[in-house]
């Protein structure tokens, strides 16, 4: 009995419970694009009908986006809008958006999905085009402006694209898909002729 | 590549963000107990698989997530036009004759 207990109070710091992202540091970079794993942040899956809208946001501290491909961004915390009624919410700043939502009585669905993206920037005069090697979307400044966000894929991939600059993206994907993803995004940035 | 129009989207996509969902508007019975077997049968098996306009379900699987109706030519594989679901079998088409 004794020993048990004993277990279940082992230090927090042990290396059993060492957290590691996955690709943790990884760049690389070409004549006309960088790809570059970036650091871990909170992120979460927001649903919820039009009528908690005005609370979530509130709440939430940034006004949830209700145009398709866009998003908003205040005080390190960006939400993007991916479906009519879906966001994806990500913090930057390390504070949990999950316990801001926690206090929101109005319906809605919010789950922790932090661990389950890794997010890769591509930066560069040849951003776009290294990320057009696997996604048919127009990435031209008309078509997906600064702030443009869009779930949408790359090569066999699911990813979730927001334009941070005019030459810089933000590319979300899920984890175990994540060496598949920085890999391609690695090629095609030695591709991308400017 | 095709360009497909979603209607929550309010843009064309790159086809490679969709898929199909088969034919639209085929009303599943409130009573599927008391159905008869031939009208059963019609329901989860007949498919009117015609030569020219056909209406179908989307999904913009890989973008909005979202299912709609689609109304697309099987001869030309054109698409007509793309409505919310929900909405009902538009009446007139837009650029086709009949």
């Amino acid at each position: 009995m004794a020993k048990a207990a004993a277990r279940k109070t082992a230090p927090a710091a042990s290396p059993s419970i060492e957290r590691r992202p996955a690709l943790a540091g990884r760049s690389t970079a070409a004549t006309s694009a960088k790809v570059e794993v970036l650091p871990p942040a909170e992120r979460m899956s927001l649903r919820a009908p039009e009528a908690s809208v005005a609370a979530l946001s509130k709440a939430l501290g940034v006004t949830l986006p209700n145009k398709p491909k866009t998003s908003a961004s205040k005080g390190g915390r960006t939400a993007l809008w991916l479906g009519p009624d879906e966001w994806l919410v990500i913090d930057e700043a390390g504070n949990d958006p999950l316990a801001d939502c926690a206090k929101v009585t109005s319906l809605h669905s919010a789950v922790g999905i932090s661990h389950r993206n890794i997010a890769i920037a591509v930066t560069g005069a040849g951003a776009a085009a290294t990320i057009n090697a696997g996604c048919p979307q127009d990435l031209s400044l008309d078509a997906f402006p600064v702030g443009a966000a869009s779930r949408t894929i790359l090569g066999k991939t699911e990813i979730v694209l927001l334009r941070t600059a005019a030459d810089a993206f933000r590319v979300e994907c899920w984890r175990s898909f994540s060496d598949y993803v920085f890999t391609f995004l690695s090629e095609g940035s030695r591709d991308a002729a400017v | 590549m095709l360009l497909i129009r979603c209607p929550y989207c309010q843009e064309e996509r790159p086809e490679l963000e969709f898929r199909n969902a088969g034919e639209a508007h085929i009303a599943r019975s409130a009573n599927m107990a008391g159905e008869t077997d031939d009208d059963f049968e019609k329901f989860f098996f007949i498919r009117s698989n015609p030569k020219g306009i056909i209406y179908e379900r989307w999904r913009h699987m890989h973008g909005c997530a979202r299912f709609f109706n689609a109304v697309r030519d099987t001869v030309t594989d054109k698409f007509v036009m793309t409505y919310k679901a929900g909405e009902p079998k538009p009446s007139k088409l837009p650029g086709v004759a009949k």
